[in-house]
């Protein structure tokens, strides 16, 4: 299978810390790939490597051949990369509706249209596709709800909506269940399973929840350090001594 | 109607009906009456509330949609005025060339000062705009004299160009006009004791007006306007959903300066005259004012808003002692002194305490404004409605 993502040799210092040390990684076309580690172990610097907010100090960032270092967040969204982040980042005083009408509008017209003059509820098109991917992760009774009034498991859901919506090649999702119950973790795995299954993005996701990472993950990537240690199948994983030692406190 | 949809035409429609009927509205108290005093309808006061009106409203399509806190558009509106004033000298006293050119030079304007301080958001972009403004005021005042009359102002003279004018044999400077129309012509109806004043200048501005309510709502209701407001709520998520949010904050500030320049050009249309203190500071904190009064980001706030604070700055500042005195009269001597004494320093020149006191009390217990208080109040008598089916 071809490779959606292809990380060579990235390296990132801040100061006296060596945030990330020579990390190479391989997500393949199609697959969901997780990324674990213990905190600090570089995991959501390597995420925003990868969006455009930081820039490595050296390595390569491939993504179906065309680089994405050096351009700015709006142009990694463009070139299908949407990511969902740790605590969700909604346009809160906008409806659930809006919210994922936006990114729609952006996934149609690029990152600027002067469509001053248009009125918003004639673009139907936008709103079905809006309509259809809320209604696909199960928000359909919650459309003309301010978004900053939802409960935080709605909000990761929108968030996840906004992404789908633009029918992303890549989706990111830093630490998708932070701070949920059991359930609703379990609701996410659900819908993640879900999306996964009827459509063929590549995800990648970071996350510290080993249940979610064993029944999700198709291939997972262990980070300790900065640098990648180990990256193999999950039932190869479990039983890994390095990964134990990492999470143990071992390679301290 | 016309791409609105209901309730937005229904609100247009209100509005226009208002400013058509506004010269009867505003004079509800009887010429002979003691009351007469805060009558409003006057032109030289309804043409400011339009003019001041479409100043904010411009101002809200930045500010409350968008967030960015201008503290310079004051420039726009005097740029505005400076063309205004030089197109009724150089090409024709007909108003509509220079309406039309004010808008576009404040326009051109905005997006040079707009492109400079939207590297910045937050503090530092008011700051930088404020900066702007004040360096624009002192330019006008100083330095720029030739073009701006400096201290003095810039008016019109016997001997303007006016290329497009037929030769001048009247011997008095011409009034501005629209194809003929004369700006200061008035009707005037008595009906018993009241005296309504229909007067062509005004409905000019309420003409000028209702487009551009118009335009806003459309600007309001459209993906465009939906950006801006994502730009307020989010601006990072923003640029993380695709979206390069600088030509949309540089487009917003540009049309906001394009309706300063507007309201600048009607003005030196009513009255052809433009001073650099249009310019000043207090000048662009007063638009400011009118948008937080009426209700930030609201569509007919601002409007309100701006008529509010006129209507404080030219009737309560009107208001004297002996006036005072007149009124309390009936009142025993000791007591009728005391009041009078009481209520003096929040009337006349200290009209600014009671707008003062006023925006602090919007402020503090109606934070969307008068609007978003009329707004609200109006959802709590519906839903206990609700509540009682």
């Amino acid at each position: 299978m071809a490779a959606a993502l292809e990380v060579r040799g990235v390296n990132k210092r801040f100061g006296g810390l060596q945030a990330l040390d020579d990390v190479n990684l391989t997500v393949e076309e199609g697959r969901i790939h997780a990324i674990i580690g213990p905190n600090g172990a570089g995991k959501s610097t390597l995420l925003n490597c990868f969006v455009g907010r930081l820039k490595p100090d050296s390595g390569t960032v491939m993504f179906h051949g065309q680089s994405l270092l050096g351009i700015l967040p709006y142009q990694v969204n463009q070139a299908g990369v949407s990511r969902v982040f740790q605590t969700p980042e909604i346009f809160g005083d906008l409806t659930v509706l809006e919210n994922v009408m936006i990114p729609a509008l952006a996934h149609r017209d690029g990152i600027f249209e002067m469509n001053a003059m248009k009125p918003l509820r004639r673009e139907t098109d936008i709103r079905k596709e809006a309509v259809d991917v809320l209604e696909d992760i199960g928000l359909q009774d919650k459309l003309d709800m301010t978004a900053s009034s939802m409960s935080r498991g709605d909000k990761r859901r929108l968030e996840m909506a906004m992404g789908l919506v633009q029918k992303p090649k890549l989706l990111l999702l830093d630490e998708p269940t932070a701070g949920m119950s059991r359930a609703d973790t379990n609701n996410t795995i659900e819908v993640l399973k879900h999306i996964s299954d009827t459509r063929s993005i590549t995800m990648i996701i970071i996350e510290h929840d080993m249940h979610v990472v064993f029944t999700l993950a198709d291939r997972i990537s262990v980070l300790a350090q900065g640098h990648v240690i180990v990256e193999d199948e999950p039932e190869n994983i479990k039983g890994n001594i390095k990964v134990q030692e990492a999470y143990l406190g071992g390679a301290h | 109607m016309f791409g609105l949809s209901r309730g937005d035409a229904v609100l247009w429609l209100f509005v226009l009906l208002l400013v058509l009927a506004a010269p009867i509205l505003l004079n509800p108290f009887p010429e002979s009456s003691a009351l007469a005093q805060f009558n409003a309808g006057y032109p030289d006061l309804m043409q400011r509330f339009l003019i001041f009106g479409i100043f904010a409203v411009g101002f809200n399509i930045l500010f409350g949609l968008t967030g960015y806190l201008s503290f310079g558009h004051a420039a726009f509106l005097g740029a505005g005025s400076y063309a205004g004033v030089w197109m009724l000298k150089l090409l024709t006293i007909n108003v509509l060339p220079a309406i039309i050119i004010s808008t576009l030079v404040a326009g051109l304007f905005s997006l040079l000062i707009g492109y400079i301080s939207l590297r910045r958001s937050g503090i530092y972009f008011s700051i930088l705009t404020l900066a702007f403004a004040q360096m624009s005021f002192a330019l006008a005042a100083s330095v720029l004299t030739p073009i701006t009359g400096g201290e003095t102002g810039l008016q019109t003279a016997l001997n303007d160009p006016r290329i497009f004018d037929a030769a001048n044999t009247t011997g008095n400077i011409p009034a501005p006009s629209l194809f003929g129309m004369t700006m200061g012509d008035s009707h005037q109806v008595a009906v018993g004791d009241w005296l309504w004043t229909f007067n062509v200048g005004y409905y000019l501005c309420a003409f000028v007006m209702m487009i551009a309510f118009y335009i806003a709502i459309r600007i309001f209701r459209s993906p465009f306007g939906m950006m801006l407001k994502a730009i307020k709520s989010n601006n990072e998520r923003l640029s993380y959903t695709g979206i390069n949010p600088r030509p949309y904050t540089l487009a917003a500030f540009v049309i906001s300066g394009m309706y300063a320049g507007l309201a600048g050009g009607l003005m030196v249309a009513m009255d052809p005259l433009a001073g650099a203190e249009r310019m000043q500071w207090t000048a662009s904190g007063e638009v400011v004012l009118m948008t937080i009064l009426g209700g930030v980001g609201t569509l007919i706030g601002p409007v309100f808003g701006a008529g509010l604070i006129k209507y404080f700055e030219n009737i309560f500042s009107k208001i004297n002692e002996s006036l005072l005195q007149t009124w309390f009269s009936f009142l025993p001597d000791g007591v009728s002194d005391f009041v009078v004494t009481v209520i003096y320093p929040f009337v006349g020149k200290g009209w600014h305490l009671t707008l003062g006191l006023v925006f602090m009390l919007v402020v503090i217990f109606l934070p969307g404004g008068l609007v978003g208080g009329i707004n609200g109040l109006y959802k709590r008598i519906f839903n206990k409605s609700n509540q009682a089916n």
